[in-house]
């Protein structure tokens, strides 16, 4: 697979492996977050982790949409298919996620709501078109780069008047959850967790560009640079890090040349600022109430904003109380440090955010890396 | 009676109803396609001579949706499923029989094309299908057509393959690529849409096996990949033999196009169904004799050595990947649902 | 998040929509988020929409870091 396979070469990723060995200076520490689910599976998958020096150390940041979504959003996801009985829509992931009374959507769909899932926004469209006598909402979650089809499958639909289908929005904006991580008592203030740098999300920043890290590498004095999604990518970003934090810079870096620009995709932030605008705040499991992190639909759309078309209100549910996501996601824990993981909680019974998708932080470990600190 | 129309014609409830209607269909349909002195005897058992030694005995039921995908149907996958359940036994599979679930609805045409393949697909495998049923539910009950079929086999002395001998040392060996059935289903499913030409393994492999049991008659494990791919099969082994496997990533044969599905769709190849391979674990000095003798079978022209078994409390599955690192390759969580992230 | 992956543009479709394909295996998607796409160039598409255009010339040149790392001692 062209573009794929050159940057999954094992032999290459020892070589930059190597290189960031080399370069790494013994005397200090380098705490590297990752920021992005795609990454978090690339470094699971590959086993990047057993690479590094001891020195470089990689932590897992909330980069999975899935895991942060609040249970009280998937309740009213759920209500809309049982009790309203719409013809519910969503991608593949949130099919698990567990909410309240012991329900998911898969467990829905057993009691007999119409659940479908998609893999396209547009499939959408055509469910619609299909059942001209049931209302369809589209269940949408995503960073930025799955808010621009979202964008376009409502003009779309706005564009043909089509009278039945609707968007149940659960956009959230990446820079927000970093600045709330960098902004968090352990992380600025205490300087408990210290993080020294960010490995920018993928394909987010080809949708935003890069120029919206400039703030954190300012503000903070923190680099960032922003890596592809395959292993190499990965790897090259951190030696990029190294060598930043080694020369004392604090910029924004750009490995992923290949698909992110300084301005990003402006066609698709066109037509997310035609349909969205920011909310003030909204919840984030795991992290609580972030300020301006997430996004609803205008109201010139709002036909088609399934939280004013079904009056959905919302009631905040708290996770267990021993779960630890709310720290892992900070980076203040590990999974392993959490006292239910493995335990009462794995990817079949997930009971917080990061085990619940595969790109969380315990789910990762739990699939890809468990057996390493049981040996330990 | 009129002959049954198989080209407009559908199932109605009175075909399964027991009366003139259900016998028309056995007659003009399963007795015309399946052909053998025990459905003509019209009893509703068929009587067979035991023969000596051990017998092997399994079930399995179908209700893969489409119906008809590229490389097979659900009628000849039925056939292949049971017959290969008795291979992994050791077992040459004897006899079958077919129960079917019909829906309401279900166009004759398409009924009798699955017949006709479950027809060839048994010829093929040299085995008789002697006894069946077919019962009827209303539309909206089903997915066109259920099939369960079972399946008698005999072992010979000395062929006792079971999933809890593999050893530490023994070595892990698959017949073929991975994946291309989960693909080729999927490939069908519309809302995925995406066209590939991989088309769906199914075949029956108790020619394979016996090709292996003439080099190594005590292979330890026979077990065939299917529903939860390769993953599953050696985590259900490792977990039942109480031992650890480790597999080499860069031994697996995968079809570049379904890597490329699978990167398509987010899924891992690993858990993906086969329906015409097997997995056995055999004692290290047998490994290159079976290797050599699957390869020279046309079922096993990819065959592969693709890791070992250790010695591991914990009974965990893992790869060592092409960077050299390990990772886990688990139980597979609820179904392997495409995904975004 | 972001199960993206790059695919090659092997047919211009009508209604702003694309056929590509990766390893063999193809797939339609909409060109609705970016502009002046042509055959056999290569987008990044996330899911069923290109999200962006591959720069392979940028490819290149990030694979050409990668083996410069090798050399260094």
């Amino acid at each position: 697979m062209k573009y794929i396979d050159e940057f999954r070469d094992g032999a290459t990723a020892r070589k930059l492996a190597e290189a960031i060995a080399r370069e790494a200076d013994p005397r200090r520490t380098y705490r590297i977050m990752e920021f992005c689910g795609g990454h978090t599976h690339a470094i699971a998958r590959y086993g990047i982790a057993d690479l590094l020096p001891p020195n470089v150390r990689l932590i897992h940041g909330p980069g999975c949409p899935v895991c942060v979504l609040p249970i009280g959003r998937i309740d009213a996801a759920i209500a809309l298919a049982l009790e309203r009985r719409a013809i519910l829509c969503t991608y593949g992931d949130t099919m698990r996620v567990p909410a309240s009374e012991q329900l998911s959507l898969m467990k829905a769909k057993a009691r007999g709501a119409d659940i479908r899932m998609i893999y396209a926004a547009s499939d959408c469209l055509r469910i619609a078109a299909e059942h001209p006598g049931r209302e369809v909402v589209f269940f949408a979650i995503g960073f930025e780069t799955t808010t621009p089809p979202t964008a376009v499958v409502i003009l779309e639909a706005a564009r043909a008047g089509i009278p039945n289908f609707s968007v149940f929005c659960n956009h959230v904006l990446t820079p927000s959850a970093i600045n709330h991580i960098l902004e968090s008592p352990e992380v600025r203030g205490l300087g408990t967790v210290p993080l020294d740098a960010f490995i920018g999300p993928a394909h987010v920043s080809t949708i935003i560009g890069s120029q919206p890290y400039e703030f954190f590498a300012e503000e903070y004095e923190k680099p960032v640079v922003i890596a592809g999604f395959e292993p190499l990518d990965v790897l090259q970003a951190i030696r990029m890090i190294v060598r930043q934090l080694n020369e004392g810079r604090a910029e924004v870096e750009n490995e992923f040349t290949r698909a992110v620009t300084p301005e990003g995709n402006a066609k698709a932030k066109r037509l997310v600022a035609e349909v969205f605008e920011l909310r003030r705040s909204f919840e984030w499991r795991g992290l609580g109430e972030v300020p301006y992190s997430a996004l609803r639909v205008k109201e010139r759309y709002r036909p088609f904003d399934a939280e004013a078309r079904f009056g959905i209100g919302y009631r905040s549910v708290p996770d267990h109380k021993a779960c630890e996501c709310g720290a892992i996601l900070r980076g203040v824990k590990r999974p392993q440090d959490c006292k239910l993981f493995a335990t009462a909680c794995s990817p079949e019974n997930p009971m917080g955010s990061c085990m619940v998708s595969s790109e969380g932080a315990c789910a990762a470990h739990y699939t890809y890396g468990r057996f390493r600190s049981r040996a330990a | 009676m009129r002959r049954l129309d198989f080209k407009r014609g559908r199932i109605d409830m009175t075909h399964g109803a027991g009366g003139r209607a259900s016998a028309q269909l056995v007659e003009e349909l399963f007795r015309a396609q399946f052909d053998n002195a025990w459905l003509a005897s019209a009893n509703d058992g068929a009587c067979f001579a035991v023969p000596a030694g051990r017998m092997v005995m399994a079930t399995d039921s179908h209700v893969v949706s489409p119906l008809f995908f590229p490389g097979g149907d659900i009628g000849c996958l039925a056939v292949h499923g049971t017959v290969n359940d008795v291979a992994m036994m050791g077992a040459r599979p004897l006899y079958l029989t077919a129960g079917f679930i019909l829906e309401e609805g279900l166009a004759l045409a398409d009924l009798r094309r699955i017949v006709e393949s479950m027809g060839r697909a048994a010829r093929e495998a040299g085995v008789s299908i002697v006894a069946g049923d077919t019962k009827v539910v209303e539309q909206g009950s089903g997915d066109g057509v259920f099939i369960t079929t079972t399946g008698v086999g005999v072992v010979p002395p000395g062929v006792n393959p079971s999933g809890d001998r593999a050893q530490p040392g023994d070595r892990v060996i698959v017949s073929g690529t991975l994946g291309d059935h989960g693909v080729a289903i999927m490939s069908q499913r519309e809302n995925l849409g995406f066209a590939t030409t991989i088309e769906s393994d199914t075949a029956a492999l108790h020619g394979l096996v016996e090709a292996m049991l003439a080099v190594a008659p005590d292979l330890h494990c026979l077990r065939d990949p299917t529903r939860g791919g390769l993953a599953t099969t050696l985590n259900e082994l490792a977990s039942q033999s109480g031992v650890g496997i480790v597999l080499d990533e860069q031994a697996l044969p995968i079809r570049p196009e379904v890597a490329a599905a699978c990167e398509l769709l987010g899924l891992d190849p690993l858990y993906v169904a086969n329906e015409g391979k097997l997995v056995a674990i055999c004692a290290p000095a047998d490994a290159s004799r079976v290797v050599e003798a699957m390869r020279a079978h046309p079922l096993g022209r990819r065959a592969a050595i693709v890791g070992t078994v250790a010695q591991d409390a914990h009974r965990f599955v893992q790869m060592e990947t092409s960077f050299g690192g390990k990772r886990m390759v688990d139980w597979l969580v609820g179904e392997q649902l495409p995904r975004i992230c | 998040m972001c199960l993206a992956i790059p695919a090659r543009v092997v047919e211009l479709l009508p209604g702003e929509m694309a056929c590509v394909e990766v390893g063999g295996v193809r797939k339609d998607c909409s060109l609705a988020l970016v502009d002046g796409i042509s055959v056999g160039d290569f987008v990044v598409l996330h899911v069923g929409y290109a999200i962006q255009r591959l720069d392979a010339t940028e490819a290149e040149r990030t694979l050409a870091l990668f083996a410069e790392a090798g050399l260094a001692a």
